[in-house]
């Protein structure tokens, strides 16, 4: 192997090594990436002198910029906080009506409303609101605890059998498990119970049954449901006889309902969000829907 | 394969085989009440089923000297069946994860296979199972083939091989039972890493001592690279997997790297596990396998040394620019995110100089699928490190960290260059080694290489979109100063993405099932080429020892 052989494609100078048939050109290193690698440590170098670059013992060199993130950082909150609280303390401070009838306020409750409820409340109550299966929908007008604002701000701040020691307390017993009522008369309170939301179930057939179901009803519902079955907000339970169902309305899902209980879980707020995000997520659940009208 | 095995390599194999069963069934015994139950039967299994097959073949004729002057290619065989069904593996999960980022219903509501225990299950499966078996095998064939000398002997390839396809087997059965230390790509918990060491310190030792027997004078760039990604795996996984664990008697153990020390060495690990094993050992396999395809010489040896040292030297420092904006100090962050600035030139370097090797043999790029995919991975390799570079950048990362711009950045590399170069590699590899004319199928390749393609291009368009548009979300503040979009938004807002990229990985996934078709069936094709002049220089002959 001579050291002059040349590659007749480039024309260039072969190393005159040979690896199992693999050769190698001699090119020297193209002038740009000579220029390019200086480049880049120029910036590197300038980046060293202008910000915190290299360990020194226990401190480092602070570089001539004076940066430092964590104080960055602080500083961000404190200016963020302070361009916020000329609103956030005016919602702090004026009543609901005051603020629904200010369409500046009403504005911004709307838009920070939907991203504090995405990532708060839309895990469960889907991120329209609109709840899923064993989560209520909050746009209807069909309220467990009732639906004006100050209600609506009560139930988000305190929750619904939640750690708070205030908190609201919803408790369907467990008529079947706990045996307070046998298997007949689970079954004929459940159709009872389906009947008022579906006028045509009620068929010769069934009349019997759904009447023999109405006393049941009477006799161990109707304290918390209400005669008319159209529910309490003051214990939380729901109405029956319309189509909205946190469980389910179909005649198996009632039957589990009775037999089993249902304690329905909504988290306590009040030490997660600032008073003023639960007034405006308060105000922002109730513009979901037609609120209590 | 034991036919191939002097009496003495045996009966040590044997022993170890049984040595294995032995700690297999120790580790069952003391983890009784624990999941180490499960993976101490499996490691006696394992040892079993070895002792098993070097006793099935023990009485065979032992091989005589005339053994030493051919290249020991059985190793690299396994090896590269091994990294193929480790593909199609790894790629089924990793479509599978992408499936339940857009429908999360496929999780089935089962422990085992939610997202957190499926996701380590497909890194590991592509990285280590797929990447690691590509490149033991294929550093075994360019070690000897660039020194001119065989291996030196036969057990110490194989236990490397099959010792580290257990060590695969016990990390990604262990994460769907739910054993994870939790450091990512570093997952397995101690029993493994220890097994890990004893392999991979077997590897190191049998490379130095092939290259010491090499008949070249000097040693050609690929084993540079193989043996840096050899060397600092070593380094990498022995320090970040310090651990102590609860008892022998469980599969838990507790790191002992404290607080942000502890993420700044894991990330130290993680960057460095990208550049020595994603980075140095394919590097190692393109400069073998792209010349010799191409029939050309490497276009400068100037440029391969500029590469190589800068490679070595920048990446090590780089690994901080994973911690950006975190309680990591100030100063460590300027570090990584200079040196990764730095780390771009050396990078491209490697890149160009695969490309301009091509100069003279873009005829050849045209017509050669296999050749058309090593050139496309130095592109992506290109791409990558640019990409890299460039989110190593402290504001850059303010908006790409957390997002899927990460994951883009990610694919880019693991698919267009690490998938891709393997592909290449191992379609001018296997007719070498089962001594095949050539492929199967020139058509099916072809086929693997635009669906390969498409697929990457699907994903990582996808990914990159996707990343833009969350990370513009997340910072998206309304005149009052609030956040605009809430994180279910920008959830919302990625499916569409989601859902191309897990079409994308699905082609990738076909283009991987048929190669491994395509080699299987060249493995069964009989049409046999003349013997090649492939054998080590007849020196060896001479000196051979036994
Ligand atoms: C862990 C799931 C969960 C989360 C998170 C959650 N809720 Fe609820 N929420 C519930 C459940 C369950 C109920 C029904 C409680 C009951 O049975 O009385 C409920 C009830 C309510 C009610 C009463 C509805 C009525 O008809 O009176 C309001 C209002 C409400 N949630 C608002 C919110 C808001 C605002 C947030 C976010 C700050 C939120 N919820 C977060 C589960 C949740
Ligand atoms: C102690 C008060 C109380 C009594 C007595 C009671 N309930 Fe309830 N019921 C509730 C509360 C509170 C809820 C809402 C539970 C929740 O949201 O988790 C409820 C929920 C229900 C539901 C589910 C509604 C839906 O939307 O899915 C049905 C059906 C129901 N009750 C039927 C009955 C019947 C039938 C009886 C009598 C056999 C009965 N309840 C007795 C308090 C009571
Ligand atoms: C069929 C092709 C593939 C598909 C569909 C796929 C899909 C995925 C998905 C969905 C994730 C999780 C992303 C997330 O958490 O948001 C992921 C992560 C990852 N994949 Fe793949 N993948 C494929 C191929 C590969 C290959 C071949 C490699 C490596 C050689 C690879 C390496 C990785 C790595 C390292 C991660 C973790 C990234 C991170 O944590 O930032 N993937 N992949
Ligand atoms: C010059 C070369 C490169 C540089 C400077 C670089 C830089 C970076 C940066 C800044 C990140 C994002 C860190 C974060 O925000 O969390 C990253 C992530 C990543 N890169 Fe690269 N990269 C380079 C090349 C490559 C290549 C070639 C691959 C090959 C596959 C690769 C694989 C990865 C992986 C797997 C991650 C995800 C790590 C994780 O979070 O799990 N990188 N890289």
């Amino acid at each position: 192997m001579s050291v002059e052989e040349r590659d007749p494609v480039s024309g260039e100078r072969l190393t005159g090594h040979d690896w199992n048939g693999i050769k190698e050109l001699d090119t020297p290193i193209p002038r740009g990436v000579l220029l390019f690698l200086i480049v880049t440590h120029i910036i590197a170098f300038a980046l060293w002198v202008l910000t915190p670059a290299w360990p020194l013992g226990k401190s480092y060199t602070p570089g001539i910029l004076g940066i430092d993130q964590k104080k960055a950082v602080e500083e961000q909150l404190v200016a963020s906080a302070a361009d916020k609280a000329t609103w956030t303390k005016k919602i702090e401070v004026s009543d609901f009506p005051t603020i629904q009838a200010d369409e500046r306020m009403m504005l911004i409750v709307r838009s920070t409303g939907h991203q504090l409820f995405g990532d708060n409340c839309a895990a469960c109550h889907g991120s329209d609101g609109k709840g899923r299966a064993n989560y209520p929908d909050l746009t209807d007008d069909d309220w467990l605890w009732g639906g004006d604002v100050q209600r609506i701000a009560e139930t988000v701040s305190v929750g619904v059998n939640s750690a708070n020691a205030g908190s609201r307390i919803a408790e369907m017993p467990r008529f079947g498990v706990d045996q307070m009522l046998p298997r007949e008369d689970v079954e004929k309170a459940a159709n009872f119970v389906f009947s008022l939301s579906n006028p045509q179930f009620s068929q010769p057939a069934n009349v019997e049954t759904i009447a023999a179901g109405r006393e049941v009803f009477l006799a161990n519902c109707a304290t918390c449901h209400g005669e008319d079955a159209r529910g309490k907000q003051d214990v939380g339970a729901p109405n029956l006889t319309d189509e909205r169902w946190i469980y389910g309305g179909d005649l198996d899902t009632i039957i589990t309902t009775i037999h089993g209980g249902r304690r329905g879980h909504m988290p306590t707020w009040d030490q997660r969000l600032t008073p003023a995000e639960i007034k405006i997520l308060a105000l922002y659940v109730h513009s979901l829907g037609e609120g209590d009208s | 394969m034991i036919s191939t095995l002097t009496r003495t390599e045996r009966f040590l194999a044997l022993w170890i085989s049984m040595a294995v069963s032995i700690c297999g069934l120790a580790l069952a015994i003391a983890g009784r009440e624990d999941p180490l139950l499960i993976h101490g039967l499996l490691i006696l299994l394992f040892g079993l089923v070895c002792s098993y097959i070097v006793m099935f073949g023990y009485e065979e004729k032992a091989p005589g000297t005339e053994r030493l002057s051919l290249y020991y290619d059985e190793p690299i065989k396994a090896g590269v069946i091994f990294a193929m069904i480790w593909a199609v593996f790894g790629m089924f999960m990793g479509v599978w994860v992408a499936a339940q980022l857009a429908w999360p219903d496929l999780a089935f509501d089962a422990p085992w296979s939610g997202l957190g225990r499926l996701r380590p299950t497909h890194t590991t499966g592509v990285i280590f199972g797929f990447g690691g078996n590509a490149l033991i095998a294929t550093s075994f064939h360019v070690v000897q083939r660039t020194s001119r000398a065989r291996l030196p002997d036969q057990l110490s390839s194989w236990f490397v091989l099959v010792g580290y396809n257990m060590y695969c087997l016990i990390a990604v059965s262990g994460y769907l039972l739910g054993i994870t230390q939790s450091k990512e790509y570093a997952e397995s918990e101690w029993y493994a890493d220890i097994w890990l060491v004893l392999v991979w310190v077997t590897y190191f030792v049998l490379y130095i001592r092939t290259l010491a027997r090499r008949k070249e004078p000097h040693i050609y760039v690929a084993n540079w690279y193989f043996l840096a990604f050899i060397l600092v795996v070593a380094i990498l996984h022995i320090v970040n997997n310090l651990a102590v664990p609860v008892s022998l008697g469980h599969a838990k153990s507790y790191t002992v790297w404290p607080g942000v020390q502890d993420a700044m060495v894991q990330w130290w690990y993680g960057h460095n596990a990208v550049a020595f094993f994603l980075t140095s050992g394919f590097l190692g396999m393109l400069y073998y396998y792209l010349p010799v395809r191409a029939q050309r010489p490497i276009f400068s040896y100037r440029l391969s040394i500029l590469s190589f040292w800068g490679i070595t030297f920048f990446y090590m420092w780089a690994g901080s620019h994973h911690l950006h904006y975190t309680a990591l100090p100030d100063w460590v962050q300027t570090l990584g995110m200079t040196f990764s600035i730095m780390l771009l030139v050396p990078s491209w370097a490697s890149a160009g100089n695969a490309l301009l090797t091509l100069n003279g043999a873009w005829h050849r790029v045209r017509d050669d699928a296999t050749l058309r995919f090593m050139m496309i991975a130095a592109v992506f390799y290109g791409l990558s490190t640019f990409e890299g570079s460039f989110m190593a950048i402290r504001p850059v990362n303010s908006l790409s960290h957390y997002t899927d711009w990460t994951i883009g950045h990610v694919h880019a590399g693991a698919l267009g260059w690490v998938a891709l170069i393997t592909f290449g590699s191992f379609y001018t590899l296997v007719p070498v080694l089962w001594k095949r004319r050539q492929m199967y199928s020139p058509a099916l390749i072809e086929w693997h290489f635009w669906l390969a393609l498409a697929g990457t291009l699907i994903y990582v368009f996808a990914m990159w979109n996707s990343g833009i548009i969350q990370g513009l979300m997340w910072r998206t503040y309304t005149e009052e100063d609030t956040l605009a979009y809430s994180f279910v938004d920008s959830l919302k807002a990625m499916w569409p993405y989601y859902v191309a990229r897990a079409f994308g990985g699905l082609l990738f996934l076909i283009g991987a099932i048929i190669c491994l078709y395509n080699i299987l069936m060249t493995i069964r094709s009989p049409d046999k080429a003349e013997s090649r002049d492939d054998v080590p220089h007849p020196a060896d002959l001479a000196l051979a020892g036994e």
